[in-house]
């Protein structure tokens, strides 16, 4: 007899493989866990595929799977990565998301107890966003075979007339934004690693970025491009910015924030806090004209309070980007190459 | 950020540039040859050689410990990790060094061996304590920053009894280094090396003191200043090195006297001496074979030993051919002189160990130097 079933069990049971067999075991987890924390009208359908009314406007989808580890950081954990990495995605495009699904897979031997949490985070985060789970779907592997837990989204959202934000659209004497400091993801990851563990106060940014670009794209319909530096940081999402668009970024270093102790951890750990990922952040790239207003949107917003203006868009046939640095000299800041690594000596 | 950014101050730098002009002789070139990894990556992070006057030449050293191991210790590491089931533990930078025909441990560890990025020894005496079934090997690469800490690992096993733990131990000296260079002969068709002074390695020197480069001064009559890895630490060491050098003195001087004395960590010198003990020769990748240059693991504690637990079998270790790295561990080449630079061989897909180390002149150069100029007019351009 398998250990699922009601109260209890979910606090001391643990994933096995009926939870994926398709029999009584799976039905049991699917209603008591993933519906009763995801509840919503579409989703209480229980039909394998969500129906649901859009407003209109052109369909914006975007899909992203999720392998963090640990499962558990300070500002986050999977469950409300997965659902805010996949919105970002989707308003990075301008657009407004409108409903996500979730696929689990889950590694036998996995504590349900966390499982739970982890549903219940996605749970927290989806209701906030405002944007429900209306689908999903749940494997299980054999132990050995997953790290406890991936999860994909896949969101869909509307993209309003009129805007046209794009990779390939920056331009030269447009100016970059940044919403705020960066490398805290990052950071806050590594001070939970297994063979890395240090005392700090960093928490995830980890944050659903569609309020603040919905305000920012009303003030200003043609912004040109949004990104959320994700993995590989501000550098390595400016470089592909400079690729698809065709152009050089000069960055000022002074103007980029970082909070003190995610320097310190970088200076600590030998990491450039410019190649550091975050998960609550934008780049917007908009015409000098309107920096000032974009930038007052979003000091007035909770997620951009720190906002600032980084640096310029230039002509350049060699796409690089190049920052000014504090001391004096300029540098390249290029791609990264594979993981950053720690430094020894 | 305290006791960091003091360091990095753009106006001191600006005021440090105008010292150098104006001690400098424009009648003749300054060649400084920066010994560690660790003052290229400031030198090119930084900008610093944007600030001196042209005839201030840094020369890039070997000092990056993982562009000098020699192509063969990798191959035993790559052996060890896929033919004895242990499990290696390895500092992260070693990971995608190639070896013989471009095998590296990220690759081994492809192939299904157990290899495990760790940050310090401590985190190998961990995975040998939760692992008591498998032999868990430590890669022991670095100068004698970082020797200290193996020699303690293995204290600490033989206390602990740890039975399944062993180092391979691949330690190396930088005075024997710093001879060899201003001491060997030029390569065929290389020119020689011209030094005309050194910046000293500042934490190595924190362990081993700057006495022990005074005879290396002396003999060679090369000035040696002990020199700080933060920016303004370079630029201060190049003046003093630039006094130095005007007044015909060969001196050892400590620029970074808020860490290093002259005597060193005689604490961790007892303990190094304690467990390891002088090689009779070491190959190093670039500098070839160097006497007295690197550590073994004494008698007392060969059980500790790798390299005597685990025979690995003799091989004919390759290097990639018209890789460069070694003649740029020399100083005698420039990274842009190599045929491969930017080409075959970049950071996603280096050839040699100086691309992929960060303390590496080929990665420094690619990540920071690759275009200066067309960095300079963009910048100009945007002002």
């Amino acid at each position: 007899m398998n250990n699922t079933g009601k109260g209890q069990s979910f606090r001391t049971g643990t994933v096995d493989m009926t939870h994926g067999g398709g029999g009584r075991a799976m039905a049991v987890l699917i209603k008591d866990l993933f519906y009763r924390h995801l509840k919503n009208p579409v989703l209480d359908q229980a039909h394998d595929a969500a129906v649901f009314d859009i407003p209109p406007g052109r369909l914006v989808i975007s899909t992203d799977a999720h392998v963090v580890s640990p499962l558990f950081f300070p500002g986050g954990d999977i469950g409300s990565l997965s659902v805010h990495g996949t919105l970002n995605d989707v308003a990075m495009a301008g657009a407004q998301p409108v409903s996500l699904t979730a696929s689990f897979i889950l590694e036998e031997g996995f504590p349900l107890a966390d499982l739970e949490r982890i549903v219940m985070s996605m749970a927290q985060a989806s209701s906030q966003a405002g944007v429900p789970v209306v689908s999903g779907d749940t494997k299980v592997v054999e132990k050995g075979k997953g790290d406890g837990v991936f999860i994909t989204t896949t969101g869909v959202g509307v993209l309003p007339e009129g805007v046209a934000i794009s990779p390939g659209a920056a331009q030269a004497g447009q100016v970059v934004l940044l919403s705020g400091p960066i490398g805290d993801h990052g950071v806050a990851i590594l001070s939970k690693r297994e063979n890395l563990e240090f005392e700090t106060e960093i928490r995830s940014d980890s944050a659903a970025l569609h309020g603040l670009v919905e305000n920012m794209i009303s003030a200003v319909p043609d912004i040109s491009v949004l990104r959320d530096p994700t993995r590989g940081g501000l550098a390595t999402a400016l470089n592909e910015i400079a690729h698809a668009s065709g152009v050089g970024f000069v960055l000022q270093e002074k103007e980029i924030p970082v909070r003190p102790d995610v320097r310190a951890a970088c200076e600590l750990l030998g990491l450039d806090p410019l190649y550091v990922a975050n998960e609550g952040k934008l780049i917007c790239i908009c015409e000098a004209a309107d920096a000032t207003r974009l930038l007052d949107i979003a000091h007035a917003h909770p997620l951009g309070r720190e906002a600032a203006r980084i640096g310029e868009v230039v002509e350049d046939g060699d796409r690089m980007v190049v920052m000014q640095t504090d001391f004096g000299g300029a540098r390249v800041v290029d791609w990264l190459s594979g993981e950053q690594l720690p430094r020894i000596c | 950020m305290r006791y960091v950014s003091e360091f990095r101050d753009g106006s001191l730098a600006r005021k440090l540039a105008r010292a150098i002009a104006q001690a400098s002789d424009r009648t003749r070139n300054y060649h400084l040859m920066e010994f560690c990894g660790g003052h290229t990556h400031a030198i090119f992070r930084y900008g610093v050689q944007d600030l001196v006057p042209e005839n201030v030449k840094y020369v890039h050293g070997p000092g990056c410990p993982v562009c000098v191991l020699p192509v063969r210790r990798l191959d035993d590491a790559v052996e060890l990790a896929l033919n004895h089931d242990v499990i290696l533990c390895t500092y992260g930078d070693m990971m995608r060094v190639p070896g013989t025909k471009q095998k590296s441990l990220i690759k081994a560890k492809a192939e299904g061996a157990d290899i495990r990025m760790v940050y310090s020894t401590q985190d190998a005496l961990r995975i040998t304590r939760d692992n008591s079934h498998r032999e868990v090997v430590f890669f022991a690469i670095g100068f004698e920053t970082t020797t200290p800490p193996t020699a303690v690992a293995i204290l600490q096993a033989k206390a602990e009894g740890l039975k399944n733990f062993t180092v391979f131990c691949n330690h190396v000296l930088t005075p024997p280094a710093i001879a060899h260079i201003v001491n060997a002969p030029a390569e065929e068709g290389e020119d020689p090396v011209r030094i005309d002074g050194f910046l000293g390695p500042s934490h190595v020197s924190s362990v081993i003191g700057s006495k022990p480069y005074e005879p290396v001064a002396r003999i060679y009559r090369k000035p040696v200043v002990i020199a700080g890895f933060e920016p303004l630490d370079v630029m201060q060491s190049t003046l003093m090195l630039i006094r130095q050098i005007n007044e015909g003195r060969h001196d050892v001087e400590n620029q970074y006297t808020r860490v290093v004395t002259r005597d060193g960590n005689r604490k961790a010198q007892r303990l190094v001496e304690q467990v390891l003990e002088l090689r009779r020769e070491f190959e190093w990748r670039g500098l070839g074979t160097v006497p007295q240059s690197a550590l073994k693991i004494r008698k007392d504690f060969s059980d500790f030993d790798a390299e005597k637990r685990f025979p690995v079998s003799p091989k004919t270790s390759r290097e990639v051919k018209s890789c460069e790295c070694p003649a740029i561990l020399r100083g005698a080449k420039r990274p842009t002189e190599c045929k491969l630079f930017g080409n075959i061989c970049t950071p996603d897909n280096p050839m040699g160990a100086c691309m992929v180390s960060s303390e590496g002149a080929c990665a420094a150069y690619w990540t920071y130097g690759r275009k200066r100029d067309a960095a300079a007019a963009i910048k100009e351009a945007a002002v």
